[in-house]
C-alpha cells in the first residue's frame, strides 16, 4: 500500500491561532513550507503550540466559535477542513481514540466517513492491518490491544484513508523502549511515500530518520534544517528552552550519595500483585513472585515492558491495592504504631507514610486552587494556619508555582500539573515516595526538575520508589532496580 | 460491561438487530397499553414457548433475569398488601388492604415485568451494539451522526470505570478517603464527569480527523441486511402481540393504563 500514497505539501504565511477566551496566541506569525514527501521532526517546549499546529493541519480546529485565526495555513493549496482524508492526525494517548469495538471495524471507519466503496474499505483494511504490523484479525476487539498495538491501530486507522500528510503526536511517548522502538519501525516504513510531521519529545529515537527538525518556540520558530546542523548550532538554546537534544549531557545529582543502606522501610516476598475486574471477586494476577525490599533514603526504580504490572505493583507497595498473593510488610520504622499491611491503614495514616504519585495527575486533583491543592493532605493532619503556611509556602516557592497559587489546577500546563502532584505527596512529608512514570510526556527542563526534586526529597531521608519507561531517569537517580516482565501468571486467581 | 457483550454462538444473534429490536418493542410497547393479568400471561407464555429456540445457555439467561424476576416480586408483593382495594376484602389492617383488586394488579404487575424483561434480556445479551448501530443508520434511515456518536460514547463507559477507580484510589493516596461518604461521593462523581467530557471531546476530535462528519454520501463497511427470517421473527412478534389483545379483550379484563 505504500507506493500508493501520494504526498501533499503544506504552508503556512503568519499563521496564527487563539483559543477562544484564551489572552494568549497558541501560535502567531508562523511561516513554513513543508514540500511534499518530507519527513519532519517537530519540536518545542511544553505550550509552544505544537499540539495546535498539528491539529490546525489536520483541519479539526473548529470555526471562528472555537478560536481566532491569523494569516493562512493551507494543504495542497486548499484549507485543510476541505482536504478531508488528505491529511490523517493521530491524537496523543491512542487509548482515547478508538472509535469501535472490534480492529476491523475502527480502521474501516475513516474510509466510511469518506464513502470509499465498500470492497475497497476491506482491501484498505487489510493492507493498513499489515502495512502497521499489528498482527490480530479484523475482529479482534479493540480493549484486548496492550499500548503499542494501539498506537499501530490509530497509524492503521489513518493509513487507510490513503493520506497525503501523516501527523503523529508523541506516538512513542508511553511505551517501553523496545515497543517505541517497532512502533517508530512501522511508522517509518507504513508512511512511506507520505508527507510526515512527528511530534515527540524523544529526539534520539526519531532524529536520525527525519529530513528536517523544526523547533517552535513562544515566539515563533526557534530552529529550522537538517537535524544535525540544527542541532549542532542551536544546541545549548534547545536544551534551554526545553527541548531533547540528542547527545546533550543528562542531568547528573549535584549531590554525594552517603554511603551504606539507610533503615528498611517496606519488604516484599514473593509478592503477586493485581486488580479486581469490575464485578469480580479475586483479583487478576498480572505479576507475581516479586521480592523487593524499601529502604530510606535509596531509590528503588522499577522498569519492564508495558503490561508487566509495574503500575499495579506502584499501587500495591503504595497501599492503595491489597497484595493478590505473597507478603508485603512494612516495618516498624515505617509502621510508627499502624499495623503491618499498608492497604490496612486508614486513608490518614497513609499520608505521613507513603505518599504516591499517580500517572494521570488529572485523577489526583481535588480542589479548584493551587495553594487549596497542597493544603489537602496536612489539612486531613489537622494542621491549620501559621503552621500550614509554613509547609505550603516553601513547597510553592521550591516548584516555581509560588505566581500560580491562585490558579485552578486543571488549567496548569501538564509539567505544572506534574509537578504540583508531587508537591501536594510532599506536603505531608511521607517516609516513602512511590512515583508512576514521572517524567512521561514531559519537555527536559521539567524532566531536570523532577529529576532534581526527587534527588534532593531522597537525599533528605526519604525512601523513593519510581516506575518508568526512562532509561535516562533510571541511570540518573536509580539506588537499585527491579525489573519486571512480561510474562503473565497463568490465569492468575489464587 | 459484561452486560453489553453479545453472545455470538446464540442462534438468535443470527437475526438482524433491528428486527429483534421491532419484536421486542411489539410485544412488550401492547403489554404497557394495559393492565390486566390476562394480556401479560398470553404474551408471557407465547414468550417460555419461544425462548428454547433462541438458543442462549439456561445458565445465562438466569444470571441476568434474576435480579428482575426478584424485583418484579417485590413490586407485586407490595401491590398485594398496599394495592387499590376493590372487590372483596380479605384482610385490612392499617395501610394493608388485601383486597380482589390488589391481587389481580399484584398479577397483572408480576407477568407483565417478566413478559417485558425476559425479550429484552434476549435482546441485549445477543446483540452487538455495532450491529445495531449499522442496522440503525442503513435500514431505519437514523442519522448517522447521532448513531455513531452514541455507539462510540458507549465504548467510552468502560474507560469511565477504570477513571472511577483510579479517582478512588487517588482519594486514598491523598488522605481524604476516611470520612465524609457523600460528600466525597459527589466529588468523585464531579471529577468524573470532568474527565467524561475531556475524554469525549478528545474522542469527538480523533473522530473528525478520520472524516466522521465529513460532507458527502458516507458508505458502509458492513452492510446490513433483512433476511427472510427476519420477517418471520416480526411476524412472530406480532401474532403473540395480536393474541395478547384478543385474547384479553375476549375475556373482557383489557384495561387501558388511562382508564385506571
Amino acid at each position: 500500500m505504500a507506493d500508493s500514497l501520494r504526498p501533499a505539501a503544506a504552508t503556512a504565511r503568519g499563521w496564527g491561532w487563539r483559543h477562544a477566551g484564551r489572552r494568549r496566541w497558541a501560535v502567531s506569525g508562523l511561516d513554513l513550507d513543508i514540500p511534499a514527501g518530507q519527513r519532519v521532526l517537530l519540536l518545542g517546549a511544553s505550550g509552544a503550540g505544537k499540539s495546535t499546529l498539528l491539529r490546525a493541519l489536520a483541519g479539526v480546529l473548529g470555526d471562528e466559535e472555537d478560536g481566532e485565526q491569523t494569516g493562512s495555513l493551507l494543504v495542497d493549496g486548499v484549507h485543510p477542513a476541505s482536504a478531508r482524508g488528505r491529511v490523517g492526525l493521530v491524537l496523543q494517548d491512542p487509548d482515547a481514540q478508538v472509535v469501535l469495538a472490534r480492529v476491523g471495524d475502527d480502521i474501516a471507519f475513516a474510509c466510511e466517513n469518506l464513502g470509499v466503496p465498500r470492497d475497497e474499505i476491506w482491501r484498505r483494511v487489510d493492507a493498513a492491518i499489515d502495512a502497521v504490523g499489528l498482527r490480530v484479525g479484523r475482529g479482534h476487539p479493540t480493549a484486548q490491544l496492550s499500548g503499542g498495538q494501539k498506537q499501530r491501530l490509530a497509524l492503521a486507522g489513518i493509513l487507510a484513508m490513503r493520506p497525503g500528510l501523516v501527523l503523529l503526536d508523541e506516538p512513542t511517548a508511553n511505551l517501553d523502549p523496545e515497543g517505541a522502538q517497532s512502533v517508530r519501525d512501522a511508522v517509518l516504513s507504513a508512511t512511506r511515500g507520505a508527507t510526515l510531521v512527528v511530534v515527540e519529545h524523544r529526539v534520539d529515537l526519531w532524529a536520525a530518520h527525519m529530513d528536517r527538525v523544526i523547533v517552535l518556540g513562544e515566539e515563533g520558530l526557534i530552529a529550522d534544517g537538517a537535524p544535525d546542523e540544527v542541532f549542532a548550532r542551536f544546541g545549548s538554546e534547545l536544551t534551554e528552552a526545553g527541548v531533547w537534544v540528542p547527545g546533550a549531557a543528562p542531568w547528573h545529582s549535584p549531590r554525594t550519595r552517603p554511603t551504606g543502606p539507610g533503615a528498611r522501610l517496606l519488604q516484599a516476598t514473593d509478592l503477586g500483585v493485581g486488580r479486581k475486574a469490575f464485578g469480580r471477586r479475586m483479583p487478576q494476577v498480572v505479576a507475581s513472585g516479586i521480592d523487593l525490599s524499601v529502604a530510606a533514603g535509596r531509590a528503588l526504580a522499577v522498569t519492564g515492558p508495558n503490561g508487566a504490572g509495574k503500575s499495579t505493583l506502584a499501587m500495591t507497595v503504595a497501599g492503595l491495592l491489597p497484595a493478590a498473593c505473597g507478603e508485603l510488610a512494612a516495618t516498624d520504622v515505617l509502621r510508627d504504631g499502624a499495623g503491618a499491611d499498608p492497604v490496612r491503614w486508614r486513608s490518614r495514616e497513609l499520608l505521613t507514610r507513603i505518599g504516591m504519585v499517580f500517572q494521570e495527575p488529572e485523577h489526583q486533583l481535588l480542589t479548584a486552587r493551587v495553594r487549596d491543592e497542597l493544603a489537602v493532605g496536612p489539612r486531613a493532619l489537622g494542621i491549620e494556619g501559621p503552621e500550614l503556611a509554613a509547609r505550603v509556602d516553601p513547597l510553592l516557592e521550591r516548584l516555581r508555582l509560588t505566581r500560580l497559587a491562585a490558579v485552578n489546577p486543571f488549567t496548569l500546563s501538564g509539567g505544572e500539573k506534574r509537578r504540583l502532584t508531587v508537591a501536594a505527596a510532599l506536603a505531608t512529608r511521607p517516609r516513602m515516595l512511590v512515583l508512576d512514570e514521572p517524567t512521561y510526556g514531559q519537555d527536559a527542563r521539567t524532566w531536570r526538575e523532577l529529576a532534581d526534586l526527587i534527588d534532593e526529597v531522597r537525599d533528605a531521608g526519604t525512601a523513593v520508589v519510581f516506575v518508568t519507561h526512562d532509561p535516562v531517569l533510571v541511570a540518573a537517580l536509580a539506588d537499585d532496580q527491579l525489573r519486571l516482565d512480561a510474562a503473565m501468571a497463568p490465569g492468575g486467581v489464587r | 460491561m459484561s452486560a453489553l457483550v453479545a453472545h455470538p454462538a446464540a442462534r438468535v444473534a443470527s437475526f438482524n438487530p433491528v428486527s429483534k429490536l421491532v419484536a421486542t418493542l411489539v410485544m412488550t410497547v401492547t403489554l404497557l397499553l394495559s393492565i390486566d393479568p390476562v394480556s401479560a400471561g398470553v404474551t408471557l407464555a407465547g414468550v417460555l414457548v419461544l425462548m428454547p429456540f433462541a438458543g442462549l445457555p439456561a445458565r445465562m439467561l438466569w444470571l441476568r433475569a434474576w435480579p428482575l424476576m426478584l424485583a418484579a416480586v417485590i413490586a407485586s408483593a407490595a401491590t398485594v398488601l398496599y394495592g387499590r382495594p376493590a372487590g372483596e376484602t380479605y384482610v385490612h389492617w392499617g395501610l394493608v388492604h388485601i383486597s380482589d383488586g390488589s391481587l389481580q394488579l399484584a398479577l397483572a404487575i408480576l407477568l407483565r415485568v417478566l413478559a417485558i424483561s425476559l425479550p429484552a434480556i434476549v435482546l441485549l445479551s445477543t446483540t452487538d451494539p455495532t450491529d445495531l448501530a449499522d442496522g440503525l443508520s442503513q435500514l431505519l434511515r437514523l442519522p448517522s451522526r447521532f448513531v455513531l456518536g452514541a455507539l462510540a460514547g458507549l465504548r467510552l463507559v468502560g474507560l469511565l470505570v477504570d477513571d472511577w477507580r483510579e479517582l478512588s484510589l487517588a482519594r486514598r493516596a491523598r488522605g481524604v478517603a476516611d470520612t465524609g461518604r457523600i460528600r466525597r461521593f459527589l466529588g468523585q462523581a464531579f471529577a468524573l464527569f470532568v474527565l467524561a467530557i475531556r475524554r469525549g471531546t478528545k474522542l469527538a476530535t480523533a473522530m473528525e480527523a478520520r472524516g466522521f462528519g465529513a460532507p458527502g454520501t458516507r458508505s458502509w463497511a458492513r452492510p446490513s441486511r433483512l433476511r427472510p427470517r427476519d420477517a418471520v421473527l416480526v411476524a412472530i412478534a406480532a401474532a403473540v402481540a395480536a393474541a395478547s389483545i384478543t385474547i384479553s379483550v375476549a375475556a373482557g379484563s383489557w384495561t387501558f393504563v388511562w382508564a385506571l
